[in-house]
């Protein structure tokens, strides 16, 4: 479809948001990333049944640990859509970086020695 | 199994911020299966605790090991050759583990980062729920296979107590009551006349009461 | 039967009479006067007086100490003892310090839990249930001894009561609980306050089809309502109670400064009906914080005077 999407985003890609860790969420702040989106299928419609279920839990985990430490939850985000609909997947990642920019940069990035013990 | 629960990351903070070199210890067995204190949540704390201090400017280096179990030597001893790297250590463990860890490497502060709740069994994912107190003097077979030491938020071995509403307990309506559930249990097994038999006065002096306990094997030490 | 102790209470209930017995908080505070006043209010019109052990979990005097206000000002008190705050040495203990003033009425009881109370972060003991405290209490005056073994000097004189609440879960063993706790050797029962007669005098047709009517003194517990919020409250608010909607009824259906004179219009008129029934011994007139109301109660009920024993 060629529609346009941000090009500071690094996508991941996985079989089902299922698969994704809490770790995995937080390694990506603690190695600079300024916000982080999980992108899964519509509720009800996951393809192994409740991945996207287990997702979001780990999601609403991940944004706790990022308010408590002061990062700031709001960085980390979980969408839901359907793989036929790109149009939405745009308007998400579009909605995603304004976002982010208003929140500013992670303070963990500018930090001195950031990223380097990060496994 | 040995539950416990995560402590909240800010007690963790204090306690480790004046320390420049942390290990976070994790444990493979009952933390892990409590979802606790296994090598995940080892990960997570480290990322969390590593950001933190990161962003407070505070550089500290932080970490990640997990053991078979903190509560016998031999995994212990695993550790031996690296704790001079250390100026703490935040076990993951139940407090057995802590402790253990502790009089092995007495000088190195060893803090915990679990709170040790009960020992109980899984109900369901993510609920476990207290089943023993440990007080050394099993009454299970009288009882019809329910504890009312550690189901009965009063410990009356002779109940219900006046405080037993629809199967549930006063203090928590989401609490069976634990009589309720021995006299459905007596019925189920056709023996409801076995509730008037009196259960004596308890032996508490094989429970905390009597002091820490100690079992011994002779027959099993060469 | 003889009389096994000096209370009299048990004189009264032996001798085949009805007996009165109604009951007090003590205050939260040290002021002796805040029970001796009660106590002067009913002193004729009861046989007995319980004083509760900090009920409800909130610290009071305890009812030791208002129970050597109460024998020192005549009365005959009835002590109250639960079990969760005290361990076996300092339940026999106070248990000897009440039978050193000639206290000769005890009510062992488990006690609400401590969360209800103000000090809901405490600790609590229940080293016995209170089963065993009944039977502790039979053992140091039957057989003159301590728990340890020892033999006690000068043993307690002590009639020994406990509660029973027809209306409670499991319905089942309600009447085996009572069979039970007369195996450990209770003498005197109080009930939960009944309002549904028709329900109470089921539960006391099992309790004679086991005999057990013959082996302890059952005192019907009474409380008066003294508005329909209070029956409403009761009904809906307080496990083990069971309030029947003609009795809300019929407090609603009279206008609100008329009620509390409808509750006790209705205690007494269950009391008439309950001292038909086989196997009641007596009544237990709850009216905390409405002591003022015992002698009307006492007397309408056509128990006053008591009798002398």
């Amino acid at each position: 479809m060629r529609l346009k999407c941000p090009s500071n985003f690094r996508i991941v890609r996985l079989p089902c948001t299922g698969k994704i860790d809490v770790i995995h969420i937080l390694r990506s702040f603690e190695k600079g990333a300024d916000g982080v989106y999980v992108v899964g299928c519509r509720e009800g419609e996951c393809h192994f049944t409740s991945g996207n279920f287990r997702a979001r839990k780990r999601v609403e985990q991940a944004a706790a640990i990022l308010e408590k430490i002061g990062i700031g939850g709001e960085r980390v985000r979980m969408y839901n859509l359907s793989s036929g609909e790109a149009p939405l997947f745009v308007q998400y990642s579009t909605e995603m970086d304004d976002h982010i920019r208003n929140l500013g940069p992670n303070p963990v990035r500018n930090a001195k020695g950031a990223g380097e013990h990060a496994a | 199994m040995i539950i416990a629960e995560k402590k909240p990351i800010e007690e963790i903070i204090e306690a480790v911020k004046d320390y420049g070199r942390i290990l976070i210890l994790g444990c493979n067995e009952c933390v892990t299966v409590c979802e606790a204190g296994g090598k995940k949540e080892v990960q997570v704390l480290a990322s969390a605790l590593r950001m933190y201090f990161l962003k407070e400017g505070d550089e500290k280096r932080i970490e990640e090991r997990t053991l078979e179990r903190q509560c016998d030597h031999e995994y212990l001893e695993e550790l031996r050759e690296d704790i001079d790297r250390y100026d703490a250590v935040v076990s993951l463990a139940c407090g057995v583990g802590v402790q253990f860890a502790a009089e092995k490497y007495m000088e190195t502060p060893l803090l915990p980062g679990v709170n040790t709740t009960c020992l109980g069994a899984n109900e369901q994912r993510g609920v476990w729920t207290e089943r023993c107190q440990a007080c050394g003097s099993c009454v299970l077979a009288s009882t019809a296979g329910i504890c009312p030491v550690s189901r009965c938020a009063k410990r009356v071995l002779n109940g219900p107590c006046g405080g037993s509403s629809d199967g549930k307990c006063e203090i928590n309506k989401e609490l069976d009551c634990a009589w309720q559930l021995i006299i459905d249990r007596l019925k189920a097994l056709g023996r409801l006349e076995d509730y008037e038999c009196v259960a004596p006065i308890k032996d508490w002096s094989t429970d905390r009461a009597g002091g820490p306990r100690k079992t011994v094997r002779e027959d099993v030490q060469i | 039967m003889s009389n096994k102790t000096s209370s009299r209470l048990e004189k009264v209930l032996r001798s085949g009479q009805m007996a009165v017995t109604s009951e007090c908080g003590p205050p939260r505070g040290s002021d002796p006067e805040a029970v001796t006043k009660k106590g002067e209010m009913i002193k004729e019109y009861v046989d007995s007086v319980n004083i509760t052990d900090n009920q409800t979990s909130m610290t009071r005097m305890c009812s030791l100490a208002a129970c050597i206000h109460l024998k020192l000002a005549g009365l005959d008190p009835v002590l109250q003892m639960v079990t969760r705050d005290r361990n076996r040495i300092a339940l026999q203990s106070d248990i000897l310090g009440a039978a050193s003033f000639d206290i000769n009425n005890i009510l062992c009881l488990s006690g609400d839990h401590q969360s209800f109370g103000d000090c809901a972060r405490g600790q609590n003991v229940h080293d016995l249930d209170s089963m065993q405290l009944i039977q502790t209490v039979r053992h140091m005056r039957d057989e003159g001894k301590f728990l340890g073994g020892d033999d006690i000097n000068r043993p307690p004189d002590m009639f020994v009561g406990a509660a029973a609440n027809p209306f409670a879960d499991p319905f089942e063993i309600r009447v085996p609980r009572l069979a039970k706790k007369v195996a450990c050797g209770v003498e005197f029962i109080q009930t939960q306050c009944i309002y549904n007669l028709d329900r109470f005098e089921e539960w006391m047709k099992g309790v004679r089809d086991r005999g057990l009517h013959e082996k302890v003194f059952i005192l019907a517990g009474m409380t008066p309502m003294k508005s329909a919020g209070m029956a409403k409250f009761m009904k809906n608010r307080v496990p083990g109670m069971d309030v029947p909607d003609e009795v809300v009824k019929r407090l609603s259906g009279v206008e609100k400064k008329k009620q509390a004179q409808e509750g006790i219009d209705i205690c007494v008129e269950s009391m008439q009906r309950l001292k038909e029934i086989e196997g009641v011994a007596g009544f237990h007139v709850m009216a905390i914080e409405w002591e003022e109301k015992v002698p009307e109660i006492v007397e309408r009920s056509g128990l006053y005077p008591r009798p002398d024993v």
